[in-house]
């Protein structure tokens, strides 16, 4: 059985606001019956001021989905549409006292309720770029497709260049074996085998500790290893100031556009912040797989001009005060 | 608050009498029963008395061909390597899709060392297509592994058949017997059978005890070498106290058989019946026909498994399901997917399993506590509304 907090039973047992509202004038559904969770959530919102005076749910989904809804009502009551915008979905667990990894996804999908509501609310089309697969590392909650997607778009060949970018490995290490499997079938796939020996003689061998004793701190630390990925990086470029740095990102995004608005979609630059850059992904190009895929080759053209290991974030993923 | 077990699949309580059986061996009878003073001779004929009861609900020949392992785990690796290594021109296995992680992990691990496994599939009801079978089998198989009962849905395989088409066809048979061992009469010397794995606590034995069959002359390479013990075929220092306990619950559970097979029985029917009459858009998963008499797997439509059973602990009820949430992976259960059950009903399955303990009036509390529960979460579901689905009202466009 799951050792959920008390809180996360006591909102599951006795969950606030459920059920149907009646008079709401925003509703926002995500999920699907076969993912296995579902989420209708439900907003009145005062038009006068723009605050969010009821709001109710009806979930379909495990414990932690139904307190993750439930918290989610009761943290988004009484706020503006901006301030409950910046909810993230990281704050949700938090209220409830924290989600075991494997059910951070429940909150999630509170956050993307919140989203829908509010475009719903506001006659806006919204979408998502959101896509999960099996949970590879537990400790961070890494799963198959962004590992998967990370060493296509950046050439990686150990297991610690995976941990290096997705901080998966980085806690326990008991999923190496699981990335070393997935390492060998995106080598096969360029020709490639995996070897295991190259693993352990990369050069930043503390990266598993590293990122394990802090994992944000190790982020920002990160550099580009010497391996393969670097003949795509420019490390004695120099140092660009934050406005030359800006400019390469811009047009790195307008490059972009033009390919995506042929699919019906659109990218769009939010925010910069230290090695974090924070898009919007909107219209026809959220479809699950092709956003992510998309997402990881910008980020890499991004690496190539700016000479330096950057991430891409869609601003569904960002910390609260990075705005939509 | 009063408790009602019923995930018996999961493990079972050890006898009380099983316990009184195994307690003098840790502190009294403590000897190595390798050894030659009277300390071990104790243990050595306690150790011949319990291998003798498990022959006798096996129905085996010999004594000897009773191996005794750490788990079922143990037995069913010990099985397929075994075969593997003894006929190293054979390069193929056959089993199916809904056999237990024990087979399918390792399965898929050989594949990648390069031998072909063929999985073979079942329909809706969990049942295989011999045909498809008797197609497969052929001098490249090394062995065959079949699970004589599913854990999740009780379904029986007709592995008496299917052994009999193997050794036709002069391939090598094990069946996982973890779940049927007790449950099913068996008479392994009428069979053609070569190898099969019990697990002792799922009998009420304590973990860490289990058994791996072993045929007379059938070819066989020790997964655990070093000392004679269990005549050079599993190494180790005997796990005395925990085999002369399996060997109680053996011979308890040859007398329990009847009972298994008919008052257990009739209380999973009243429990499933009591349930699938008050709750609608519900069904019972598996082979009706051909069931464990102690396992009721009830699928209900547009809710989650996970949220049922912390529902039914916080009465005191205990069951299982093969939702993806209760095990942290994102897919239901893969027996479950096998099946090819409706979407609508995937996540929300609860397996009920009795035991000869379970009483008459725990099955009548549980048939009253669910249909509540059910309707307390269906009301909750945004795919539910007055009493029936909703489906085509609610349907997201991001999925």
């Amino acid at each position: 059985m799951w050792n959920y907090s008390e809180k996360v039973e006591e909102h599951f047992f006795n969950p606030r606001n459920a059920g149907e509202l009646a008079d709401a004038n925003g509703i926002g559904d995500v999920g699907s019956l076969s993912c296995g969770d579902a989420l209708r959530l439900m907003i009145r919102v005062d038009p006068q001021t723009d605050t969010i005076l009821e709001a109710s749910f009806q979930t379909f989904g495990c414990g932690s989905a139904i307190a993750s809804s439930s918290a989610l009502t009761e943290i988004i009551k009484g706020k503006t549409l901006d301030e409950a915008l910046q909810v993230s979905n990281q704050e949700i667990a938090d209220f409830l006292d924290g989600l075991p990894p494997e059910k951070m996804h429940c909150s999630v999908m509170g956050r993307e309720a919140l989203q829908a509501a509010v475009a719903n609310y506001r006659g806006e089309e919204w979408s998502d770029d959101h896509e999960e697969g099996a949970l590879v590392c537990k400790c961070f909650a890494v799963d198959e497709v962004l590992i998967e997607d990370t060493i296509r778009a950046n050439n990686l060949s150990t297991v610690e260049q995976v941990t290096h970018y997705t901080k998966a490995g980085g806690g326990c290490s008991a999923c190496h074996e699981g990335i070393e499997e997935i390492l060998g079938k995106v080598l096969a796939e360029r020709g490639e085998s995996f070897n295991a020996d190259a693993s352990h003689s990369a050069p930043a061998a503390s990266a598993a500790a590293r990122v394990s004793a802090d994992a944000e701190a190790a982020l920002s630390r990160i550099e580009m290893p010497s391996a393969q990925p670097a003949a795509a990086v420019n490390e004695q470029a120099p140092k660009l100031t934050n406005l030359q740095r800006i400019r390469r990102i811009e047009e790195v995004i307008e490059r972009a556009r033009p390919s995506l608005q042929q699919d019906r979609g659109d990218i769009e630059l939010i925010d910069v912040d230290g090695r974090k850059i924070y898009v919007k992904l909107t219209g026809a190009c959220s479809g699950c797989q092709v956003a992510s895929l998309t997402l990881t080759g910008i980020q890499q053209q991004m690496m190539e001009v700016l000479g330096e290991f950057v991430q891409l974030v869609p601003v569904s993923k960002a910390p609260a005060g990075v705005e939509a | 608050m009063e408790t009602i077990y019923l995930d018996n699949n999961a493990t079972t309580r050890v006898d009380p009498a099983v316990v009184d059986a195994m307690l003098p061996y840790f502190s009294e009878q403590f000897g190595n029963p390798s050894s030659l003073h009277q300390y071990g001779n104790r243990v050595g004929q306690a150790l011949k008395h319990a291998r003798q009861q498990v022959q006798s609900l096996l129905g085996a020949q010999y004594d000897s061909e009773i191996v005794f392992t750490s788990c079922g785990t143990e037995s069913d690796s010990t099985a397929i390597l075994s075969a593997l290594k003894a006929q190293p021109e054979r390069k193929e296995i056959i089993t199916t899709v809904v056999e237990h992680p024990a087979v399918l992990a390792l399965c898929e691990h050989l594949e990648k060392e390069g031998y072909r496994v063929h999985y073979l599939k079942v329909d809706g009801k969990g049942r295989l297509d011999l045909a498809e079978y008797q197609k497969l089998l052929s001098d490249q198989t090394a062995i065959v592994s079949i699970m004589w009962a599913n854990n999740e849905s009780g379904t029986l395989f007709p592995v008496v058949e299917m052994a009999e088409m193997a050794w036709q066809a002069g391939v090598m048979f094990h069946t996982d017997a973890v779940q049927a061992v007790g449950k099913v009469p068996m008479d392994l010397k009428n069979t053609k059978i070569d190898l099969l794995s019990l697990s002792g606590h799922k009998l009420h034995a304590p973990k860490g005890i289990g058994v791996l069959y072993l045929r007379r002359g059938t070819r066989f390479r020790p997964l655990l070498r070093g000392g004679h013990q269990e005549r050079g075929r599993r190494a180790g220092t005997e796990n005395s106290a925990s085999i002369v306990a399996l060997g109680k619950a053996a011979e308890m559970a040859a007398e329990a058989l009847d009972y298994e097979n008919t008052e257990v029985k009739r209380l999973r029917d009243k429990l499933e019946q009591g349930i699938l009459s008050q709750v609608d858009y519900a069904f019972a998963t598996g082979d009706p026909d051909n069931r464990l008499p102690n396992t009721s797997d009830i699928a209900f439509e547009y809710i989650e498994g996970e949220s049922i059973l912390l529902l039914l602990n916080k009465y005191g009820i205990a069951a299982s399901s093969g939702s993806a949430c209760t095990s942290g992976s994102l897919e239901p259960s893969h027996v479950m997917r096998a099946m090819g059950l409706p979407y609508t009903a995937a996540h929300g399955t609860v397996r009920f399993s009795l035991s000869r303990y379970t009483t008459e009036a725990e099955i009548d509390r549980v048939i009253e506590v669910v249909p509540d529960i059910i309707r307390q979460l269906r009301k909750l579901s945004p795919y539910w509304k007055d009493e029936a689905p909703v489906e085509e009202t609610f349907d997201p466009a991001y999925a």
